[in-house]
């Protein structure tokens, strides 16, 4: 019975070929330059049926093909910024894992240099009516207070007692 | 009948929740002492509750009833018992349980050790807790319920997704959630604050334990998930700016603000009103992080709109609580009175650099992970965030955080002398420029700016011994003072050292395996070998092996040095799982220092190759090993004297001091 089940497992074992890795080593280009490329590139693009995977990362046939599709364009002669252009232009900007300054990610861009400026800026202020609070304290005393201090620096030797 | 017993223990939790969210409002608002003191009990009493059901969920699972629909779908009886045991929060409704009895867990924890807190506070922030806790006790009843029956029982269970079968699993998941759910009790005393309308330095003290002991768990929950990615997902990945990643770093980066913004209230009683604010944005995250991973908004907004009741649910627990906690926030906040002068150069204006950095890294991430959902629902644009992003922006923003971050600790309160802690980092300094100007002349090659990543991570921790040696004196008094003085110092000042420590490393962890980590990719035949930085691998034989539940193809490799010495035999394995149809890779891994050999095993192709896939990760190990010592340190400083002695009572202290007394 053992002897059965081995082979059999290694049947459905083979069956199941469906490419479980990132790159795989038959997709690989000859040219170490152009491979070095291409796995750079890869990083950068989305398998679109994954959950924010590259391309370079994911087990899925597309991925597989994406990559495949990546080589053959630099092994055309395609430079880094066509090969992207011709993949976004097929699949649209959702391929790019980081995505073009454009107006409508101009708020993702903006916001963590934004978020500091703003909190910079807000500390600055804080600083600055704390400070103000401070120096302003003394001069803020009412007429009678007023009275009451110029009365007290006056008869010095007095009684202090309170009323 | 132990399903209907858990079912039936949820429902009057829920019941035992709505009496604590009221009665001690109620109480406060009438001044009624009963009232009041039945938030304790019902704390205790809802835990026992949630306790009971938990337990009864767990029964199902380890003994295999899969008339439960919950355990059909995710359990089998071929599983070995502690996935049986883990597969319970291995699904939507389980997890939700595992959320649930932690929340009440640390319910119950404030009323048994909380006796030091003034009643009021400690009644209010209980009842806080119960809101949260009724609101996810009523999500799970309605849309999730884990105890549902199937009519006719099958024999055998579905089995846990196969990738979720692994030690790390069963251990990070629940870490996580302590982490989590533990930044809630912050959350219940800032609103229980704001409901009373005062606070003071005390309310740190109270409330600082409780961020560290959640902080230092969802540190290595984080750290823990990481290292399970990094040998289960089979190429040695330890972090992938993934979503469910990023809805766990938010509260981290967030909950580390609030750790050092809760310092400052403490000592100096400034900075209370932003201290407020941070622990609900902590809490905050950490329910927005539950939302994005349980509400299934992330695989894409159309699916979350095909079955929206969950998603539905709980982004309506998103809007009340949040909503509402800084809407308390906007309408409170301002007579909370603000205190504590300082210089900006000054152990205060160090933590306020700390927190400005921080808080804006997390709301880097928050944009880079929401920006592409908000987008698709507003203009129908499909974009992607990934990891080039995050690197991009995130990473520029921790440099300058890493280079201050030996400063803080030298620094005096109020006013702090910023040429002096350069002059006592001054050997921190050199050693750093040793260190870059070394990793030049080794000419490891990689990228330009890898030198500067070590002189940085070195800096941080030479910084944090500085930090310890300064205040020891070391070889400027004899030893035996030194030793005197280290035995004397506050714990919390060794667990600043240490966590800080702990991030040099992680840092030069992360820089070396970038920027010196190498692969070779091949397929090869029984025979062959393959070569990866000094080692060489030769694949010996390709054989099966089967395991309760799954049967393994194994690939057998001898490692040998370049120049023939042996190393060892590593297996790695492709591991099938006949119930689910899914094959996942078993990576193997070798310890060599710090670093690690990694190698996984392809399918093996119909001319006879196998495809090998061999990586060397040089100094990996130190990403996690520097988690472990943050641990520690938070675990030095929750060990420390003044949090486990009482605080005073401030309202006492009030009385004797009132101000017609000093007429």
């Amino acid at each position: 019975m053992k002897r059965f089940l081995h082979p059999l497992m290694l049947v459905i074992a083979l069956a199941w070929s469906f490419p479980l890795y990132a790159v795989q080593p038959d997709e690989m280009l000859p040219d170490p330059g152009l491979e070095a490329r291409a796995r750079a590139l890869s990083k950068e693009l989305r398998c679109m049926v994954c959950q924010n995977e590259s391309i370079d990362d994911s087990e899925a046939p597309l991925a597989h093909d994406l990559r495949v599709l990546v080589r053959q364009r630099l092994e055309a002669g395609d430079s880094d910024a066509q090969v992207i252009d011709f993949l976004v232009a097929r699949y649209g900007e959702f391929v790019l894992l980081r995505p073009r300054l454009e107006w409508h990610t101009a708020a993702l861009w903006g916001l963590p240099p934004g978020v500091l400026l703003v909190g910079i800026v807000m500390l600055i202020v804080a600083a600055r009516r704390r400070n103000r609070a401070v120096l302003g304290g003394p001069a803020s005393l009412s007429a009678a207070e007023e009275a009451r201090v110029r009365q007290l620096l006056s008869d010095k030797g007095a009684s202090t007692a309170p009323p | 009948m132990i399903a209907e017993l858990g079912h039936y223990a949820l429902i009057l939790a829920l019941g035992i929740a709505l009496i604590q969210g009221i009665m001690p409002v109620v109480g406060t608002r009438s001044n009624d002492a009963a009232l009041i003191a039945m938030a304790a009990p019902a704390a205790i009493a809802q835990f026992a509750f949630v306790a009971v059901a938990f337990i009864a969920l767990a029964v199902c699972y380890v003994t295999s009833d899969f008339s439960v629909l919950n355990v059909f779908e995710n359990s089998n009886s071929q599983m070995p018992l502690i996935y049986r045991f883990s597969s319970i929060w291995g699904n939507h409704e389980g997890s939700m349980m595992l959320w649930v009895s932690i929340l009440t867990f640390f319910g119950a924890l404030v009323a048994v050790f909380g006796t030091n807190l003034p009643a009021l506070l400690k009644a209010n922030a209980l009842a806080v807790q119960a809101w949260i806790a009724a609101a996810f006790h009523l999500f799970i009843l309605t849309t999730s319920n884990p105890f549902l029956r199937i009519p006719n029982a099958p024999f055998e269970g579905r089995d846990l997704n196969p990738i979720l079968q692994d030690p790390g699993l069963a251990f990070h998941p629940p870490m996580l959630y302590l982490g989590y759910v533990g930044f809630s009790i912050a959350f219940s005393f800032a609103i229980a604050a704001l409901l009373e309308g005062r606070i003071d330095a005390a309310w740190a003290r109270w409330v600082r334990p409780w961020v560290l002991g959640a902080w230092m768990c969802l540190t290595v929950g984080i750290a823990g998930r990481s290292y399970w990615a990094y040998y289960e997902l089979g190429w040695g990945g330890f972090w992938f700016w993934d979503p469910v990643e990023n809805a766990s770093l938010m509260p981290w980066l967030a909950g580390t603000a609030l750790l050092h913004s809760a310092v400052v209230m403490e000592k100096r009683g400034a900075l209370k009103v932003w201290t407020i604010l941070l622990a609900i944005l902590t809490f905050s995250l950490s329910l927005i992080g539950t939302f994005l991973v349980r509400s299934g908004v992330l695989t894409s907004v159309h699916s979350f709109a095909v079955d929206p009741a969950r998603g539905i649910f709980i982004l309506a627990i998103l809007v009340v609580f949040i909503g509402g906690a800084l809407s308390l926030y906007a309408w409170r906040a301002p007579l909370l009175k603000q205190g504590g002068l300082f210089a900006p150069v000054s152990r205060e204006g160090a933590l306020v650099f700390n927190n400005l950095f921080l808080t804006t890294a997390c709301a880097t991430v928050l944009v880079g992970t929401l920006y592409p959902l908000a987008l698709e629902a507003l203009t129908g644009a499909k974009i992607s965030v990934g990891p080039p992003f995050f690197d991009l922006t995130f990473g520029p923003l921790f440099v300058p955080l890493m280079i201050a971050m030996p400063f803080g600790p030298l620094m005096g309160w109020k006013r702090g002398d910023l040429l002096g802690a350069a002059q006592r980092l001054l050997a921190a300094a050199v050693l750093a420029a040793l260190a870059i100007a070394a990793t030049f002349a080794l000419e490891f090659g990689g990228p330009v700016l890898a030198p500067f990543g070590v002189g940085v991570g070195v800096f941080v921790m030479a910084g944090a011994v500085t930090d310890i040696a300064e205040r020891t004196l070391i070889l400027r008094v004899p030893v035996r003072t030194s030793l005197q003085r280290a035995v004397g110092l506050p714990r919390s000042a060794w667990g600043t050292a240490a966590a800080h420590f702990g991030i040099g490393v992680t840092l030069l962890g992360i820089v070396g395996v970038t920027a010196w980590g190498s692969e070779n990719i091949a397929a090869i035949r029984t025979g062959q070998s393959l070569d990866i930085a000094q080692y060489r691998f030769t694949l010996d034989r390709v054989f099966e092996r089967s395991g309760p539940n799954y049967n393994d193809v194994v690939g057998q490799f001898t490692v040998r040095r370049a120049n023939g010495e042996l190393v060892g035999v590593m297996e790695p394995t492709r591991r099938s799982f006949p119930n689910r149809d899914t094959v996942v890779t078993e990576a193997a891994l070798m310890t060599r220092g710090f670093s690690q050999l990694y190698s996984s095993l392809g399918d093996p192709n119909p001319d006879g190759t196998v495809a090998v896939r061999l990586y060397f990760k040089p100094l990996v190990l130190m990403i996690w090993l520097g988690a472990a010592f943050m641990f520690v340190g938070g675990g030095l400083s929750l060990s420390d004297r003044r949090l486990r002695v009482g605080a005073p009572h401030p309202a006492r202290a009030r009385l004797k001091t009132a101000p017609q007394a000093a007429e």
